[in-house]
């Protein structure tokens, strides 16, 4: 409980902050106290991958990008906007209202300790061995799951770069040779990116 | 980070219990909590800190871009070559009990193999975005 008062804290505060460091720094803080939720719900794995991922790589891929930007978010006066609140405090209480009838932390009854557990659980010793029967269900009875899991992520840096790689040398023509309808960086706006791919597009042509 | 040598000095020692934490957790995730996501995002924690104390033109001679591009595949591929292998071993598609005699023993050679390549593509991902991240120079 008090774990989550902190969770909520930290989101409020993140949303008013201006300076952009310091939102980045307590966004990672967001992510420990999560982690620190998970291992005190007993979802250790889970826990230890917030830890990592959430708290660890992201907030370090954030400062990372923080050194491309400016560290201050721009100021604009704030209006209360009417039909966005209406919206958020809509959608907020659906979600509230859809948990009402979930089952309680720790039911006995819940449908995950009545038809999960006895099937994937109690077995899995058997049918897979590894104690940790989070490792079994994730590499063994999911691993369809899991493989398309990294496929995703195959995928994800595979766009990452193509779209950030390949910086251009200086000696690129500034918009490419115009050989692989590259008009599109007429606009001038992100010329960095778009002359990296043009200018390949041209030497591969 | 060149002048930092508190900094240098102090942080130098831990990139080597970080890589062997993550062996421990790529290795001991089917006994504690852990696995190939977890052990990815580790060792790739131990190449970004390296990649900080040492400076970024250091540590891309080590990880080059071509070999993380390599690695990111080369994860994918391992987890895909599992299944197939197992399709040709006569059971179905990352089915583990075929890999060995005794189906305990497959179901553990192809978890293990099958986080090996989670935790290549994972490392090669995550390092490879914070070169990608760190070698843009600032916007004007």
């Amino acid at each position: 409980m008090v774990l989550l008062i902190f969770l909520v804290v930290m989101a409020l505060t993140m949303a008013r902050l201006r300076d952009l460091f310091a939102a980045v720094m307590l966004s990672g803080i967001f992510s420990l106290l999560s982690a620190m939720l998970f291992t005190v719900m007993d979802a250790v794995d889970v826990a230890f991958t917030e830890a990592a991922v959430g708290a660890g790589i992201s907030t370090l891929l954030m400062v990372g990008t923080l050194a491309l930007t400016r560290r201050r978010e721009l100021t604009r006066p704030r209006v209360i906007q009417p039909l966005p609140l209406v919206v958020v405090l809509a959608v907020g209480g659906l979600l509230v209202y859809g948990t009402l009838d979930m089952p309680a932390y720790g039911d006995p009854n819940a449908p995950v300790h009545t038809h999960m557990a006895p099937r994937f659980l109690e077995p899995s010793m058997d049918e897979v061995g590894p104690p940790n029967f989070v490792t079994s269900v994730l590499a063994s009875y999911r691993g369809y799951d899991t493989f398309g899991e990294t496929t995703v992520v195959f995928t994800a840096a595979v766009g990452a770069l193509l779209l950030l790689g390949n910086p251009p040398r200086r000696d690129d023509p500034p918009y490419g040779d115009g050989v692989d309808g590259d008009s599109g960086d007429g606009d001038g706006v992100d010329e960095d990116g778009v002359d990296g791919g043009g200018g390949d597009g041209g030497t591969a042509a | 980070m060149r002048r930092h040598y508190i900094l240098r000095v102090s942080l130098k020692p831990l990139i080597p219990i970080i890589m062997v934490f993550g062996l421990y957790v790529q290795f001991h995730g089917d006994f504690g909590p852990g696995g190939g996501f977890q052990a990815g995002v580790i060792f790739a924690a131990g190449i970004i800190l390296y990649a900080l104390i040492f400076g970024l033109r250091r540590a891309t001679a080590l990880f080059t871009q071509r070999g993380l591009e390599i690695l990111v595949a080369v994860g994918v591929l391992l987890y895909g070559m599992v299944g197939v292998a197992s399709m040709a071993l006569g059971g179905n598609f990352l089915d583990y009990d075929v890999l060995a005699k005794d189906h305990h023993d497959g179901q553990h050679y192809g978890i293990l193999l099958v986080e090996l390549g989670v935790g290549f593509t994972v490392t090669a991902v995550m390092a490879g975005l914070f070169f990608l991240f760190a070698a843009r120079r600032p916007a004007q």
